[in-house]
């Protein structure tokens, strides 16, 4: 199987689950627990706490570890919004958030927060003027994501920073799709809150953590125990966060040459696809985007015949269509940046891992364009545009 | 997710394409739900001698399809119309929940293409059955 779908998750490196392993059936005490086991346990996670803090140019103490990215993105906007509820009650985001952060903001709504939605270019990208224009008196919080799952597109996330602080608003990304991908230095970046997941970048499922810089008051999510210096209570997940520490390490490691690589693949598979289809478009920004990600829209077909076909042929890649979302319309980033329905249904997302190669891009180059003429071929929309040819 | 006979539709269409001297072609859907089903009939004597789809639309949409020409192939068209989305993906062995509403695309395109048949003759009858423009409507069915 040639994989193309790490935007959705990847494999847990052979490091990361060895440095895991131990902390299931032998060293499985409780991190509360004040005997040696216990502390073995304690020594792990704040070892992990370290190299996240490392990873993210922060200090350990101001990473808490959570279930993953939605809850990471749950607690830091719920948080700061119920904190700050007296300052004010405006949130700024955008219309291309992950829905942990949509949702979360269209429940705040209803809460009776005030929500900002930016829009986006036709590239996905947050305007800086807009987000200038939109700060008011009561804005407590900007919540603009890293980099974009569906369109790879990176948002200027200095700058905004930089207002932010001007400000004095709370300034949180979601940078699951970013971690790894991007070098990120959270002090440098004007980063209040950052949310991560471990299982985008080699570490396991269920285990992120959200960076809160020191100072910053945020309101519990998760109510119980002291864990997390009594910020975010239960057990902490000793295997995972092991896990995440060690996969934090290695996907930062060298960063720059890895991204490097994997972006020369990209370019390679965006320019076949686009030079080999036609009536093809490339969506998100040509440059400014995440290295692995590929999407493009392909006219006159639905993205999820694309997908089957792919997956016949040993390829596995994800898609922006209705019909693979579980929902009937189709992605709303595909939707902000302007693409018609009929278009959006039609989008193919391939998203790029270390362990890709240049064999692997020339098969699905080999392959997707028979895919995409047998699909056309059906069409009743392709057979208008052949006989108005 | 899909049954066994819904991808071997689905990678294996039956009757896709076009019948240059159709005297039925019944269109259905719209691209803004994804999907876009399209039939053409040979009618003769009451019977449905031909008949061939395009569609665009996912993996479900192609399937009933194709399944929908194979079950009105050869029947009258009072047999076509009596097609019934439930039949169509009975015989798939089944749709997952949110693709109902393609087998019903597959039963409105086929009454579409009768009702073409009838109105090109100047036959005063009414057999279309319309889209509410409420795809969630679908599923109900």
């Amino acid at each position: 199987m040639i994989y193309f779908d790490h935007a959705a998750t990847t494999a847990v490196k052979p490091q990361v689950l060895e440095a895991m392993l131990p902390y299931f059936s032998e060293n499985y005490g409780n991190a509360s627990s004040i005997y040696t086991i216990g502390q073995q346990s304690r020594a792990a996670v704040e070892a992990a706490r370290e190299q996240v803090a490392s990873a993210l140019s922060c200090l350990p103490r101001e990473v808490y570890f959570t279930a993953g990215g939605s809850e990471s993105d749950n607690w830091a906007i719920k948080g700061a919004a119920f904190a700050n509820r007296k300052k004010g009650n405006h949130i700024i985001t955008s219309c291309i958030e992950h829905h942990a952060v949509l949702h979360t903001c269209q429940y705040l709504e209803k809460q009776g927060f005030e929500v900002t939605y930016l829009p986006v270019n036709e590239y996905g990208e947050v305007s800086v003027e807009d987000v200038k224009n939109a700060i008011r008196e009561d804005t407590i919080l900007i919540t603009i994501m890293f980099a974009n799952n569906e369109i790879g597109t990176i948002q200027p996330i200095s700058e905004i920073g930089k207002i932010a602080a001007e400000h004095k608003i709370l300034f949180h990304t979601d940078a699951v799709q970013a971690v790894g991908a991007v070098p990120i230095n959270v002090k440098e970046m004007g980063i209040d809150m950052l949310s991560l997941s471990a299982h985008k970048f080699g570490g396991p499922k269920g285990i992120g953590a959200l960076y809160i810089r020191g100072g910053v008051r945020v309101d519990n999510l998760v109510h119980g125990g002291a864990q997390e210096r009594n910020k975010r209570a239960g057990t902490e997940n000793l295997a995972g966060i092991v896990g995440l520490g060690k996969a934090i390490e290695l996907a930062t490691a060298d960063i720059t040459t890895k991204s490097e690589k994997i972006a020369a693949m990209r370019d390679y598979i965006m320019n076949g696809i686009l030079t080999k289809i036609p009536y093809t478009r490339l969506n998100g920004h040509p440059t400014n985007r995440l290295c692995g990600n590929v999407n493009i829209s392909f006219e006159f077909i639905e993205g999820e015949g694309m997908l089957l076909l792919l997956d016949m042929n040993g390829i596995a890649a994800s898609s922006g269509s209705a019909c693979t979302s579980g929902s009937l319309d189709p992605s709303h980033v595909l939707l902000a940046i302007g693409l018609p329905h009929g278009i959006a249904h039609g989008s193919l997302r391939i998203s790029l891992g270390e362990e890709n190669t240049m064999e692997d891009a020339d098969r699905l180059l080999e392959i997707l364009p028979g895919i995409i003429d047998r699909l056309r071929q059906m069409s009743p929309l392709y057979e208008e545009v052949e006989r108005g040819e | 997710m899909y049954s066994e006979k819904v991808m071997d539709h689905f990678a294996n269409p039956r009757n896709v394409g076009e019948i240059e001297d159709a005297n039925a072609v019944g269109q259905v859907g719209n691209a803004k739900c994804g999907d876009i089903m399209k039939m053409y009939m040979k009618i003769e004597d009451d019977i449905v001698k031909d008949v061939k789809f395009k569609t665009f639309g996912c993996g479900a949409a192609i399937a009933t399809s194709s399944m929908a020409t194979e079950l009105v192939k050869g029947k009258t068209i009072d047999e076509a119309l009596a097609l019934t989305n439930r039949a169509v993906m009975e015989a798939l062995d089944g749709l997952p929940p949110q693709k109902v509403h393609c087998s019903v695309l597959a039963e409105e395109a086929i009454a579409a293409a009768i009702q073409n048949y009838y109105d090109r003759l100047g036959i005063d009858k009414k057999v279309a059955k319309h889209c509410d423009g409420h795809c969630e409507s679908c599923s109900c069915h």
